[in-house]
This record gives structure tokens, C-alpha cells and sequence, in this order.
């Protein structure tokens, strides 16, 4: 007899002890008592995300999706909804009667996600560019060069109030409208691709995913503004993106939708793609624009801005990737559908790359509005081997952290500032207990220090003075003072320093110092690390009255720091010591104590 | 093929769409869909995918299409898949290491029984099917 439905138990950690496998087991009982247990199949599958609602259970081919069900309850779902074909309404997330979620206001579906720039990601076969016409690519294109005028696409996109992605949050319209308004016959389009930040990947992820969308935002740019040639500056670190956009940009020239007079029209507009030495500066668009020329990838001051003056000193638009691959959607949907998304001062979703101690890391795209403690629990399905949430890092090296008693704020460009975190590209660290979060703040202060490029010294000498008191700190030198100089620093390079880089490397420092005060004068008067990350300030002892003498440290110690017999209680030479921690890792007792 | 127009476009689009649609109707085609981004393949998709091709050969299933995509965003559990078969709901199995992918193949394939313990959900719901009638 074949199959009808099927039963999707979550068996993912945390509705597992919350009773999944007994729901599993009555469900397979009360099946094979109904007499239907060779027309359901029932599974259990991998985390759903939204534990918090958990124990899951979902129902196919329906896709009814019950939440918090009790193991009693797994007779009344094989009866109703398996043998009589009635949904168990009191067990349904969306109690509602319209089973549609098309429109924007319902989007609060569980999932919590809604796919604009990552529509295609995971569709589509990216290397075939008849799958993405299929999926209505190329129909903003075709309205564009039909029934659209430049100042329709600019009303269009300024009705969307889209903002660029890549970090700073400029209205992509108005970007768009000093180009266009800027007589000259000679104008160029550039995506940024040369995404840097640690733990961002959303643009690498789209351009392998759903090349087109790219492509065809940037020749209605072109259209838009006047402009015939595009540039991609992506990173030479990503070669499969390289070699997916190389394949799509030459189905696009064979289809007569990049290159001469396209879809039949007057209208001629090419990309080409050049590659960058994988230089975090060059994501600063003056700087990208310097490398893009075959020069040093520096920035210079603005104004005069990219739009105006940019490329060979030319009109650029430069957009970032996420920013380009929403465009299409924009015009086939129009302005004001993507308005009802999102915030009032942030329109539409935003891409996060969700990383560090979360369960279920991935690429995340949400509402703006969307709070994190949505994404961190719901989506993320909470904190790795439920330890205890401390912080997240947003923005990456331009970014701050945000802690618990902030969760509950809706992610806009708006309230990550006032947090004094920033949107930054959309890398999201999840930190817990065991992260120090001086450690943390000087592996990003590392990071600007390595890549900044050394032209303006407040950046320069500013970077590299926090770094070292940073460092100092960390190994238990930092005195009290450090504290003042750091904020000092801090705010003289967010004034001075030329470009992006420099003005928001002092954040991690600024954001850690305001929430996380305590910490570091724990380093710095207690000469303690409270979360026993800096080798420097912890040591490690063995507790006599839980010891029992098994040698699993001693044997794992690679530097035989650990001595003692079978069946008496070890002991930690802390001269041969190098806190590498594993003795700590090992010991199944609790028996191994860092203070 | 040559340069197109308008109007070839959206032919060719029309005919596309209907060929998507009819692979997803008629009870032949089945197909596995695997996440090759940089994520998936870092994760193992290429050992996955040469599974797939090696037990579909050896269990002489001839009417499955195996193709790739991008990274559908749960990296956690790559290498990911998706199974399409006709008159089955469409599923996303994670985790996917080539034994798992010779299960979905005698299992979900042959034997029309999904693979216990790798289902998982698709993000989110698709904007562009639901514009579309």
C-alpha cells in the first residue's frame, strides 16, 4: 500500500528532552492501532529551529505544523488528521483558517524568514541561466528597457527605500540619481564583491547561488544611468563564485542580454570582473575604485563621492552584492511592496551570517525588525551545548557586541547605531560564557591593524596603540588608566581617520568597554580572566576531593606536567604548565579548576 | 543560440516555466538537487554527489536527474540535498555523506520512504512562486 503522509517528528536536541522520542513512539503505537500504519511514515528529522515551540511535529503532504505537543497527544493526531483528514486545530502554530502566507503581513511564519536577495539560492542550478528566466529572471530587465523610463526606475527604487547592504546604509536611489544627473558620456557600474569581514559570507553565498541576479541589477543601473561598461570586484578567494559569474555572464552575451543593443533595443551594457588581492580595504569603495584602476588600494577623502567623481574619475554607482541582487525583485514587485517589509527607517530583509557558539549556524535572511532574539533562538535554535548567551558580534571588525538585555531590539540600521554596533555587512558572532571578551576584542583590533593601509595615521598609530594596550591587558599588565586612553583613542580615530576602515576600528573596543566594563577591570586590578581564555592570567589546579586518580590528564598532558599515581590525587606543575587546557577538557570528574 | 528580443524572451521564459512545471508533474523524473556552494562543498557535496551517481548506476535507476545549486543556508548540516519526487512532498535532507545518499536512493528514490533523522525545512517560503499563478 502506498505511503499518504508522513509524519515529521523534530528530533533535534532540545525537543528531544523535551519528549520527542516518546511522541515518536506513540505516534508509531497509535498508528498501527488505527490500522494506518502502512499509509504514514513516521520520521524523525534534523532541528527545525524554533525550539522554543518545541516538541515539533509536522504533517506532509498538508504542511499543518503543530507545536508543543505532548506525548497524549500522538493518539489524537493519528486519529484525527491521519484517519479522518481533520487538522488538530488546538496543536496548529497558525490557527488561522487561510493556510496562505503570500502576503507580506503574514510572513510571521514560523520560519521567520523571508527570502528577497537568497530567493534563488538553493532553487536554481546557478550554471543555468535557463533556470533562473524560469523563475522570472530577466522580467525587471525586460520592464526596465520596455515600459521604464530612468526616472521610473529611480522613483521606483526611491519608493522601496532600499539603503546599500555593504555597511554604511546610503539610499541606493539617491546614489543612483547623482550619477544619472551628472552629464557624461562616459559612466560605470560596480558591484562590491570584495566581501572581508570574519564570519560574513552572504555575498559569496549569492554569487554562487544566483549569479544572474547581480548581472541583471547592474545592466538596469546602466540603463538607469547612462552608463555602458560594469565591474565586478570581487575577491580572488572565491574562485567558485569567479567561475559561476565568468559562466553566467557568457550565457547572458549568448543570449543577447548583456553586449550590444540588448533584447533588441538600442541599449548596450557590459560586465567584466577583476579580481582583488583579498585586501580588507578594498571593500572601502574609494579604495576599491584606486585598485580597481591598477593602483594601491587606498581610500581617498570624499567628497567629491563615487557617484559624482569615481572610477578613472568618471559617474560610478558602486553597490554591494546584496544591495544589486535586491534591485531585480524591487522592480518586478515594485517600490512599495518592498516598503511594507521591514522597518520604518530600514525597508525589506537583510542577510546575516550567523556564527560562532550557535546550534544551527547558517545564512539567515529576516525582516528588518526582526529581533535577536528571533533570530538567535528561533531561527538559530539557541546557544551550543546550551551554555549561557553572552554577547553577539555584529558588523564584524566595524561592529560592536550587543547583549542580553538587548536581545529584544528589532534589527534596523537605526538601533544597531544607537546600541553603538552597526549593520556592517551582516556578520553575526554569537559569543557565551566561556568567551573573553577582551580576547575577542583584540583579535578584531588585530584584524584592523593588519589591514589597514597606512595612509592617515590616526589610523595607523591609532590602531596599533590599542592593540598593544589590548594585548597588554590580556597578559595582566593593563593598569587603570588604560581605560580613559583607550575611549580617547578611540573617539580622536572615529573623527579623523579617512575612511571606513580606520573611523570604526576603535567600535569593538567602544562597544565591549560600555557593556562590558567589569571584565576588564577584572584583568586589569584583579589580574583575573573571569572566562579563562587568557593564558597569561589562569592557571590550572586539580581539586583533591574530586580527583580519583584515573591519569586520563596525566596522559593527555603533552608537556607531562601532571604527575601522580593510579588511585591517588594528581597534581599540576604549574612551571611546566602551558594552559593549553586539555587536562581540563579531559577530566570526566569536574576535578580541574582554572582560577 | 542567437541573441533574443523581447518577445523571444518571454517565449522562451513561457516554455521554461511549463518544461519546470511538467517535470514536477509527470511520474518519470525524479531529481536530487545538491547545495554546491563553497559551504556544501567544503562540507563534502562532491563526495555526495559521486555517491548518488555510483548507486544510482549500481541500482539501475536511470529516470533521476541529478543537478546542483547554491547554498540554501543551512551550513550547519551540509552537505544538503533536495529530493524531488513526483508525488511525494519535496524534501531537504541534511547531513548527506555519501552512505546517507545511498539510503535516500534505496529509501526515498526506489521506495518511495523518506530517510529518518536528515529532514529538515527549507528556510523560508519561496516570494516567487507565490507571485506566480
Amino acid at each position: 500500500m502506498a505511503l499518504t503522509n508522513y509524519i515529521l517528528v523534530c528530533g533535534g536536541t532540545g525537543c528531544e528532552s523535551a519528549k520527542a522520542d516518546q511522541i515518536y513512539k506513540n505516534l508509531l503505537t497509535a498508528a498501527q492501532a488505527s490500522g494506518v500504519g502502512d499509509t504514514v511514515q513516521i520520521l524523525k528529522t534534523g532541528c527545525f529551529g524554533f525550539c522554543e515551540q518545541g516538541p515539533i511535529v509536522k504533517i506532509l503532504p498538508e504542511d499543518s505544523f503543530y507545536v508543543q505537543v505532548k506525548p497524549e497527544d500522538a493518539e489524537e493526531l493519528i486519529k484525527e488528521h491521519i484517519v479522518k483528514g481533520r487538522e488538530v486545530k488546538r496543536l496548529l502554530y497558525d490557527k488561522s483558517e487561510s493556510k496562505k502566507h503570500a502576503r507580506v503581513e503574514d510572513i510571521q511564519f514560523y520560519q521567520k524568514q523571508f527570502r528577497i536577495v537568497l530567493r534563488n539560492c538553493g532553487f536554481i542550478n546557478p550554471e543555468d541561466i535557463d533556470e533562473y528566466i524560469a523563475r522570472e529572471g530577466y522580467v525587471a530587465l525586460e520592464r526596465v528597457l520596455g515600459d521604464m523610463s530612468p526616472d521610473d526606475v529611480i522613483q521606483e527604487l526611491k519608493k522601496s527605500g532600499l539603503k546599500g547592504r555593504g555597511g554604511a546604509g546610503f539610499p541606493t536611489w539617491l546614489k543612483w540619481n547623482f550619477t544619472k544627473d551628472v552629464e557624461d558620456d562616459e559612466k560605470y557600474i560596480v558591484c562590491n564583491a570584495d566581501e572581508g569581514d570574519p564570519g560574513a559570507y552572504m555575498d559569496r553565498s549569492t554569487l554562487e547561488g544566483d549569479p544572474h541576479s547581480v548581472l541583471e541589477a547592474m545592466t538596469i543601473a546602466g540603463y538607469t544611468v547612462g552608463a555602458q561598461m560594469g565591474y565586478i570586484y570581487i575577491r580572488a578567494e572565491y574562485p567558485l563564485a569567479i567561475n559561476r559569474l565568468k559562466a553566467a555572464m557568457q550565457q547572458a552575451r549568448d543570449y543577447g542580454l548583456l553586449g550590444e543593443d540588448i533584447l533588441g533595443t538600442d541599449f548596450s551594457f557590459d560586465i567584466e570582473i577583476r579580481l582583488g588581492a583579498g585586501a580588507f580595504v578594498c571593500g572601502e569603495e574609494t579604495a576599491l575604485l584606486a585598485s580597481l584602476e591598477g593602483n594601491r588600494g587606498m581610500p581617498r577623502p570624499r567628497p567629491p563621492f563615487p557617484a559624482v567623481k569615481g572610477l578613472w574619475n568618471k559617474p560610478t554607482v558602486i553597490n554591494n552584492v546584496e544591495t544589486w541582487a535586491n534591485i531585480p525583485v524591487i522592480i518586478l514587485k515594485g517600490g512599495d511592496w518592498f516598503a511594507q517589509i521591514g522597518t520604518e527607517d530600514s525597508k525589506g530583509t537583510k542577510v546575516f551570517a550567523l556564527t560562532g557558539k550557535i546550534r544551527n549556524s547558517g545564512l539567515v535572511e529576516v525582516p528588518m525588525g526582526t529581533t535577536l532574539r528571533e533570530i538567535i533562538y528561533d531561527i538559530g535554535g539557541g546557544i551550543a551545548n546550551d551554555k549561557e548567551f553572552k554577547a553577539v558580534q555584529t558588523g564584524g571588525p566595524s561592529g560592536g557586541v550587543i547583549t542580553k538585555e538587548y536581545l529584544d531590539t528589532p534589527i534596523d540600521y537605526k538601533h544597531l547605531q544607537e546600541l553603538g554596533s552597526m549593520m556592517g555587512s551582516g556578520g553575526m558572532i554569537v559569543m557565551d560564557e566561556d568567551d573573553c571578551i577582551v580576547d575577542v576584542t583584540k583579535f578584531y583590533l588585530g584584524f584592523t591593524v593588519d589591514e589597514s593601509c597606512g595612509k592617515c595615521s590616526p589610523c595607523r598609530v591609532g590602531g596599533r596603540t590599542l592593540y598593544n594596550m589590548l594585548d597588554k591587558i590580556t597578559k595582566g599588565e593593563g593598569e587603570i588608566e588604560d581605560i580613559d586612553k583607550m575611549h580617547q583613542i578611540g573617539k580622536a580615530m572615529k573623527k579623523a581617520s579617512l575612511c571606513g576602515l580606520g573611523q570604526t576600528a576603535p567600535n569593538p573596543i567602544l562597544s565591549t568597554l560600555r557593556y562590558f566594563e567589569k571584565e576588564y577591570l577584572a584583568h586589569i586590578k584583579e589580574k583575573k580572566c573571569p572566562s579563562g581564555k587568557c593564558k597569561e592570567l589562569i592557571s590550572y589546579y586539580i581539586l583533591a576531593d574530586k580527583c580519583i586518580g584515573c591519569m586520563a590528564c596525566a596522559r593527555k598532558c603533552p608537556v607531562a606536567a601532571i604527575t601522580g599515581e593510579r588511585r591517588k590525587i594528581h597534581r599540576i606543575d604549574q612551571d611546566i604548565c602551558i594552559k593549553c587546557g586539555i587536562c581540563y577538557e579531559t577530566c570526566k570528574f569536574d576535578a580541574i579548576y582554572v582560577g | 543560440m542567437a541573441k533574443m528580443t523581447l518577445q523571444e524572451l518571454r517565449a522562451l521564459r513561457e516554455q521554461k516555466r511549463k518544461e519546470m512545471k511538467k517535470r514536477d508533474l509527470s511520474d518519470k523524473t525524479m531529481q536530487v538537487v545538491i547545495g554546491m556552494g563553497t559551504c556544501g562543498i567544503a562540507a563534502g557535496a562532491k563526495d555526495t554527489l559521486n555517491a548518488f551517481i555510483q548507486e544510482l548506476e549500481e541500482q539501475q535507476v536511470s529516470d533521476v536527474i541529478v543537478t546542483q545549486t547554491g547554498c540554501m543556508g543551512l551550513c550547519y548540516v551540509e552537505p544538503t540535498i533536495e529530493v524531488i519526487v513526483p508525488g511525494m512532498p519535496n524534501i531537504i535532507y541534511g547531513k548527506v555523506d555519501p552512505e546517507v545518499a545511498k539510503n535516500i536512493v534505496r529509501d526515498h528514490l526506489m521506495n518511495k520512504k523518506m530517510v529518518s533523522d536528515h529532514i529538515f525545512d527549507r528556510p523560508a517560503a519561496d516570494i516567487i512562486d507565490q507571485g506566480r499563478k
